[in-house]
């Protein structure tokens, strides 16, 4: 069941979107976590994986903990070169379900700043996700990122 | 450029302990690859049966340069043809995958049956009497170019060479039974990606042959106990030398002096995971092999790490690019837990994998390096200097002198 939602939901779920990409781009990832309930999920998948009801994708979070284990890692392990993301959200569409939790569902684009200066088109495709009241603030009960290429460019370090 | 295969592109006289870098960055020899190595007497990997179940469904691949179409036919067997119409040289499949009664070049529809022979040629008679082919024109000249094609255990492989030994010759007993013993059951694909690596195949070639980095360079791994060296497990390959088969079982880790000393970066990281269900496992063969990974010359992986089972294709885009195919696969018997727990470790492995992502970088870190450097060389002595098997350890570098046995077999170089 889903119904129209009220401009003070739609403010607060757009608030929500754009604090989330403000925060992977500007360097804040140890926030990212943050977003989701305690065993929210959060998977980078495929348009053509999603569209064959395939579930492995290429980042799979089953819970904050292994959020954090990304984070950790991205500081302290990983070997990569530095580069940073730029996220452009479009517009959302987002409705209510019978629950209290909403779905909504944004295009993205990715632009990505390496060390040697180059800005690419790092991907583009949609969020899909499942927002739910956690207390007095919203959160992800699941995030799911459909990039419409099925090719990643190196490598994905920082989530999307 | 200047010179030729005896001047400038002479290989080092130390043998498969030197490789010049030019290997890496040099045109001619890219184009030289193609012809010898990919439409050369070696079997290349093709896809999966489970792909294309149904005759008519077909998947479109490449071997090295050549862009081939891989159908089933109505008798159920399997065929592969190079991509391309005898008529103008357009793709005939231009999508990834799909189903088809014949295939039909949407150029001027030249019509081809399974096995690439032309039968028949839109206008071939003219329009009322005029236009048309020559009376002399004979279809049965036309045909797309086939490949010879062989399976194991729903692998599908090809090659361009009428002479090139049987599958299961080329592959050696020895990893003929690995291969059916990862694929012991029916499966399914969990998931497929890719990524591209902006360096020369060889360079993805040599690191996934190279048993001795991942401890080093992929600390994660290491901080874990998942795939350290001093696991038990060793190197076997086939008769012939042309693949490997690096294996573990995990849980025979006791800590050795040098593990844990610091001198490692890898050790430096200390943490533990805030989820240990990431690396959550059950021993799923009976050899107790918790991590083999096969390397099929020229261009294939097969992995199984705890329960992670992925083919690995890596695909050439030009001597400064390439593409490597991730396909995920769990078994048909799987119930929702055991899908979950491949679904949680699949975070290992990718281009996002905790434990190969950096290999997406490292290739291109080199081929930034070597940048127009045609005298220096790469050492490759770690574990002595011969080609052969390492039962005891893997800290060496014989299955990357192997390949480059193999490779300078196959270029005559």
């Amino acid at each position: 069941m889903s119904g129209i939602i009220d401009a003070e939901a739609r403010a607060q779920i757009e608030e929500l979107l754009a604090r989330y990409a403000h925060v992977i781009d500007n360097d804040k990832i140890e926030d990212w976590p943050l977003f989701f309930i305690e065993d929210g999920q959060y998977l980078v998948t495929t348009r053509e994986n999603l569209a064959k009801g395939r579930p492995v994708g290429i980042m799979y979070c089953d819970g904050r903990g292994m959020m954090q284990d990304r984070v950790t890692a991205l500081r302290q392990a990983i070997v990569f070169e530095p580069h940073v993301y730029r996220h452009i959200v479009g517009s959302t569409l987002i409705s209510a379900a019978a629950d209290g939790s909403y779905s909504a569902e944004s295009n993205f684009h990715i632009l990505r700043t390496g060390a040697d200066g180059a800005v690419v088109t790092y991907g583009c495709g949609r969020y899909l996700d499942e927002i739910v009241w956690h207390r007095d603030e919203l959160r992800f009960r699941r995030r799911t990122v459909v990039l419409d290429s099925s090719r990643i460019d190196t490598l994905l370090v920082i989530p999307l | 450029m200047a010179g030729g295969r005896n001047s400038q592109r002479a290989w080092p006289d130390d043998g498969v302990t030197r490789v010049p870098y030019f290997v890496y960055e040099d045109a001619e020899l890219y184009q030289e690859e193609q012809e010898r190595i990919f439409r050369g007497p070696a079997w290349n990997y093709l896809g999966l049966e489970i792909e294309i179940p149904e005759p008519g469904d077909y998947i479109t691949n490449h071997v090295g340069d050549t862009p081939v179409i891989v159908v089933r036919a109505e008798d159920g067997a399997i065929k592969a043809v190079v991509n391309r119409c005898a008529h103008k040289g357009s793709m005939i499949c231009y999508q990834p995958s799909g189903h088809v009664a014949a295939l039909t070049c949407p150029y001027h529809n030249w019509i081809y049956d399974f096995d690439g022979k032309l039968k028949s040629v839109a206008f071939r008679h003219g329009v009322r009497g005029q236009g048309g082919m020559p009376a002399d024109f004979e279809l049965a000249e036309h045909s797309l170019v086939p490949l010879k094609v062989a399976t194991i255990r729903g692998m599908i492989f090809g090659s361009f060479a009428a002479t090139v030994m049987p599958l299961d010759e080329f592959l050696g007993t020895r990893l003929v039974a690995h291969v059916e013993r990862t694929l012991n059951r029916p499966y399914r694909i969990l998931g497929r990606c890719s990524q591209t690596m902006r360096c020369n195949w060889k360079l993805y070639a040599e690191n996934s042959r190279d048993t001795y980095h991942p401890s080093l360079l992929h600390s994660f791994a290491t901080m874990f106990k998942l795939n350290r060296l001093s696991a038990e497990g060793g190197i076997e390959m086939d008769e012939a030398g042309l693949h490997h088969l690096v294996s573990a079982r995990r849980h025979t880790d006791n800590s050795s002096a040098d593990y844990d000393s610091a001198a490692l970066r890898a050790n430096e990281v200390g943490y533990a995971l805030a989820d240990p269900r990431l690396i959550e496992d059950w021993v799923e063969w009976d050899d107790g092999i918790t991590n083999s990974i096969m390397t099929l010359f020229p261009c294939l992986n097969l992995q199984q790490s705890l329960n992670t089972v992925a083919v690995r294709q890596m695909v050439p885009r030009g001597p400064f690019e390439s593409e490597l195919f991730w396909t995920f696969l769990g078994f048909t018997e799987d119930d929702e837990r055991k899908t979950r727990i491949r679904l949680r470790q699949s975070n290992l492995f990718g281009p996002a994998g905790f434990i190969s992502l950096e290999d997406g970088a490292i290739g291109e870190f080199v081929q930034k390096a070597i940048r127009g450097e045609r005298e220096q060389t790469a050492i490759i002595e770690m574990g002595g200097r011969e080609v052969g098997p390492s039962p005891k350890t893997r800290t060496t570098e014989t299955s990357v002198r192997g390949f480059w046995r193999t490779y300078r077999r196959f270029m005559n170089l």
